[in-house]
């Protein structure tokens, strides 16, 4: 469906420099899935993305849908924005205030080359907006709206049309924390409804794994990991992608064996000898890093019953409802842990500290 | 911006170059050709005139630097020179202190009357500089002024306490003249300083006048210089006041030599261009250094935007101290001109208010004016002018500040420039500049109606520019983007977007330029012809005939009319919630 081939973005900064902003980015997403560019801020992700809407012209690199292509600097082609017929959701949404909702979601039916009806123009702008709960607001001032309403009314404005291609940038970012949950669900049901190909921006880890069918994990203008959300938080292929999706434990270490079991190893840490897995082949020799999520680190009273246990001295926790971190130590190393709020030691109390082999993610360090 | 610009620059690569040729690039040049056209053309007839002999039947123009060298060696520019520096180094120093004073009073103190201080804002818009002076005449000439005649009966004697024609006079009526602009700049000076930069002070043991003069003044004083420069400009700008005061008594600045000048039998355009381009030197510089000023300013002016006031200075009993300046001002400013006026405009001859003239009131001056031969047609003139002057002003300036602000165009800036480049010249020069171009430039506008329109589009373009750019900064380009990502080409979101979004800003700029066009004096007079006279032209021309009372019913009905249109702009402004630029 959407096909983006070796693409490389520049722009120039306030100094005149020409800055690097996208290298090499590719990416294919196929018809009806969510395809979500994950990263920093400054990591070239809505440069990407507006690179594919033609709100910036590219150096280089091709980008195609449905076999059309609308950009390639080896052919010499560039379409206009406004003749690509792709739905944009902006980041301030972009609701012109001069109109009101209707009109709002009304515009891109009544410019560029569609010639509809009135009638027809009614029944469109309707249907889209029953879609997102705004028909009854249709006459509202598009000013009087609240944060969410004028969410969903740019989230209207861009399926009017009937895109080819559902361009999101950070749409759920000027929400406040409750809604922006509520609006996930609202935008996951819309586009697996209408089986809209999508591409999603955000800097947000949590909205990538709850939305994506496929995440790019971009890192200083470059894709560094591409795949599910499973994959990208249980398989990070670097410690970038570690440490972004979600916040983890890094241990330094060294594979000192392999175990009989496949793609499990023994790394020599900081804490001693550990079991570790790895989907790479690795040496003995090789150094690694050990990522661990903290809800993988295990604390308990009693010794449990599983290999890499250690002693651990709890330094200090913070209590944040639906679980506890804990900051704790083994000799100098302090690792983070996420358990069960039933479980409430006091800070020095001595506890057991355990570690599944399958969560020590092994990845070679660079 | 930076998507604007590489949509452009991509539209540009990749289509074919008939593509170029649609209505974005079509408008743009039109836009620049316009710009270029308006001001520099009669910048370059202004500096080729001062080199040249005027062009006769009989004799070509010639090279010469004769100009220069009358205008150079001879004493009596030493003198002009000498007049205008101190008459606008004087004025602008007057109407700052005045200025700042009230500004501070406003914004630091708990002064009474607070609320009658907006009328500051409108004051200079509702009164024009020429009613202003004559006004001042009338109150304080050496015969008729009413404050001698009534100091003279208090103190029972023939001094003259106060001659208003004399360099001091000037100074004074100019000053106070300008002195709301003075206000205006410091207030936004003193509000666009962090208060807790004071208020450290305060806390670190620093008293009111520490703070005052190591805090305060030392972060206000980029806008202070740039004040006292624009109030310079301005000054050695203006017209009326040398005109009416100072020609009587003798006193020649450059705004008035020029007039002398063309109006002398044969008339000397050419010294009058080479003491245009000096006076055009002059601003110039000023205005460069001024905005040089503005855009450091920011480095110490600290926005916080939290919009905090800092607390009001308790003055004690002083707070009646400057409350009665305060009234004090407002008198000399607004109650005793317009009194004296709307006394005079009641007279059948001037007279010196007193009981028995009381009785001899009369309509008869507004019933001259209204079969007055000229009126119904400078009325008519002066509204189309000012109409269609902000009407195409407010539009060519939209597609001006489209480019320069959301394109990344090569060039924008030298367009941004050449757009703000009639703010240095002085409206007579102006004048004499655009006079000079259409007389060698023959295309039949000369006196007609088409040359003073002209002349109003120049002048007051950078007006324009300035409400479309603040107007323009503020739609957030994601606004634009979407319409793209809509479908929509680049004319319809012109017009469908950026128009609506602009209205406001538009609107608000096109009654302001009204207002200023409608009273416009310095350029006019030197392009106006039998016919072709504006309302200002016509109290000119009563002045001259020294028919007082007639021109006091005039300018009364004027400054009523102004003051509706003034009370109309801020009724506008608030509603769209624009704040005065």
């Amino acid at each position: 469906m959407l096909k983006v081939e070796g693409l490389h973005t520049e722009y120039v900064d306030e100094r005149g420099h020409s800055v690097k902003a996208a290298h090499n980015v590719s990416f294919e997403v196929p018809e009806g899935k969510l395809f979500t560019l994950l990263g920093p801020s400054g990591c070239g992700k809505t440069t990407t993305l507006r690179s594919i809407a033609g709100l910036e012209k590219p150096v280089s690199g091709e980008v195609s849908v449905n076999g059309r292509v609308v950009y390639s600097s080896a052919k010499g082609i560039f379409v206009a924005p406004n003749k690509r017929n792709f739905g944009m959701v902006f980041q301030s949404y972009a609701i012109w205030p001069h109109m009101n909702v209707f009109q709002n979601a009304a515009f891109p039916l009544k410019v560029g080359s569609r010639k509809l009806g009135k009638g027809e123009v009614h029944e469109k702008v309707m249907r889209v907006l029953k879609a997102v709960g705004l028909d009854h607001l249709a006459d509202r001032e598009a000013t009087k709206l609240s944060g969410g309403q004028q969410q969903r009314l740019a989230l209207a404005r861009a399926l009017v049309m009937e895109p080819q291609l559902w361009l999101l940038d950070e749409p759920l970012s000027n929400l406040d924390a409750k809604l922006r949950e509520r609006m996930r669900f609202e935008l996951k049901r819309l586009q697996r409804d209408l089986n809209l190909t999508t591409v999603f921006v955000t800097h947000d880890q949590n909205e990538a794994l709850a939305l994506s069918h496929e995440i790019a994990v971009m890192n200083e203008g470059r894709i560094v990991q591409i795949g599910s959300p499973r994959d990208i938080y249980e398989r990070p292929h670097n410690r970038f992608v570690a440490d972004f999706v979600g916040s983890a434990n890094f241990l330094d270490a060294t594979v000192t064996a392999r175990e009989e079991q496949r793609d499990y190893f023994v790394a020599q840490t900081a804490l001693g000898p550990l079991k570790c897995y790895s989907v790479d082949p690795l040496q003995a020799g090789d150094k690694v890093v050990i990522s661990l999520r903290p809800e993988d680190v295990h604390l308990s009273a009693a010794h449990p019953n599983m290999p890499n246990v250690w002693e651990a001295v709890v330094d200090s926790k913070i209590f944040l409802g639906d679980h506890v971190e804990f900051q704790v130590k083994i000799g100098d190393v302090v690792l983070l842990s996420r358990v069960h709020p039933s479980f409430f030691p006091a800070d020095g109390t001595s506890v057991y500290l355990g570690m599944q082999p399958a969560k020590c993610l092994a990845i070679a360090a660079n | 911006m930076q998507s604007a610009s590489n949509l452009t620059n991509a539209t540009l690569a990749s289509a074919g170059w008939w593509r170029r040729l649609d209505l974005k690039w079509a408008l743009i040049g039109v836009s620049v050709a316009f710009v270029v056209y308006l001001s520099v053309m009669p910048l370059i007839f202004l500096l080729w005139q001062s080199f040249f002999t005027p062009q006769t039947a009989s004799q070509a123009a010639e090279f010469t630097l004769g100009n220069y060298a009358t205008a150079y060696t001879s004493s009596d520019t030493a003198k002009l020179f000498f007049n205008s520096l101190r008459f606008a180094t004087g004025s602008a120093i007057f109407a700052f202190l005045v200025g700042t004073l009230l500004a501070w009073m406003n914004e630091r103190t708990n002064t009474p009357f607070k609320s009658l201080f907006f009328a500051l804002a409108i004051i200079p818009l509702i009164i024009p500089s020429i009613l202003f002076t004559v006004s001042w005449i009338l109150l304080g000439s050496p015969k008729i002024g009413i404050i001698n005649l009534a100091l003279q009966h208090v103190f029972d004697t023939q001094y003259v306490f106060f001659n208003i024609y004399s360099m001091w006079g000037m100074i004074w009526v100019e000053g106070l003249h300008y002195s709301p602009m003075a206000f205006l700049i410091m207030t936004a000076a003193f509000r666009s300083m962090d208060p807790s930069l004071e208020e450290s002070a305060m806390m670190s043991g620093a008293n009111i006048f520490q703070v005052a003069w190591t805090i305060t003044l030392k972060l206000t004083w980029p806008a202070i210089f740039a004040t006292l420069l624009i109030l310079f400009v301005r000054s050695i700008e203006s017209f009326e006041v040398p005109a009416l005061l100072g020609l009587p008594a003798g006193i020649q600045v450059f705004t008035s030599s020029i007039y002398q000048a063309i109006h002398k039998y044969p008339s000397q355009v050419g010294l009058a261009a080479t003491y245009g381009v000096t006076l055009l030197l002059i601003t110039t510089v000023g205005v460069y250094l001024q905005s040089r000023l503005s855009s450091q300013g920011s480095k110490y002016s600290t926005m916080t935007g939290k919009g905090f006031r800092p607390r009001a200075v308790d003055l004690g009993r002083w707070r009646y101290l400057t409350a009665a300046f305060f009234i004090a001002y407002l008198l000399l400013i607004v109650a005793l001109p317009f009194l004296v006026l709307l006394w005079s405009s009641l007279q059948k001859f001037y007279s010196v208010p007193s009981w028995d003239a009381l009785h001899n009131l009369t309509l008869a001056p507004y019933r001259f004016i209204f079969s007055y031969p000229t009126i119904a047609r400078s009325v008519w003139n002066s509204v189309l002018l000012s109409l269609s002057c902000a009407t195409v002003i407010m539009l060519v300036t939209s597609v001006i500040c489209w480019i320069t602000v959301k394109t990344k165009l090569p060039g924008r800036w030298l367009l941004d420039n050449l757009a703000s480049l009639p703010m240095v010249f002085p409206g007579i020069v102006l004048g004499l500049a655009i006079m000079i171009f259409y007389l060698y430039f023959d295309i039949g506008v000369y006196g007609t109606l088409w040359i003073i329109l002209i002349a109003y589009l120049t002048r007051f373009l950078p007006y324009g520019i300035r409400y479309n750019t603040t107007s323009m900064l503020q739609i957030h380009k994601e606004l634009e983007e979407s319409a793209a990502m809509s479908g929509a080409s680049w004319g319809h979101t012109f017009r469908r977007i950026i128009l609506p979004l602009l209205k406001p800003g538009m609107v608000a700029g096109w009654i302001y330029i009204v207002i200023v066009s409608i009273r416009e004096l310095s350029t006019s007079i030197l392009l106006y012809s039998p016919g072709t006279e504006v309302i200002s032209i016509v109290i000119w021309e009563l002045w001259e005939n020294g028919q007082y009372v007639e021109l006091s019913a005039l300018g009364v009905m004027f400054i009523l009319a102004l003051f509706c249109l003034v009370m109309l702009a801020q009724f506008v402004a608030k509603k769209y919630g624009i704040k005065e630029a």
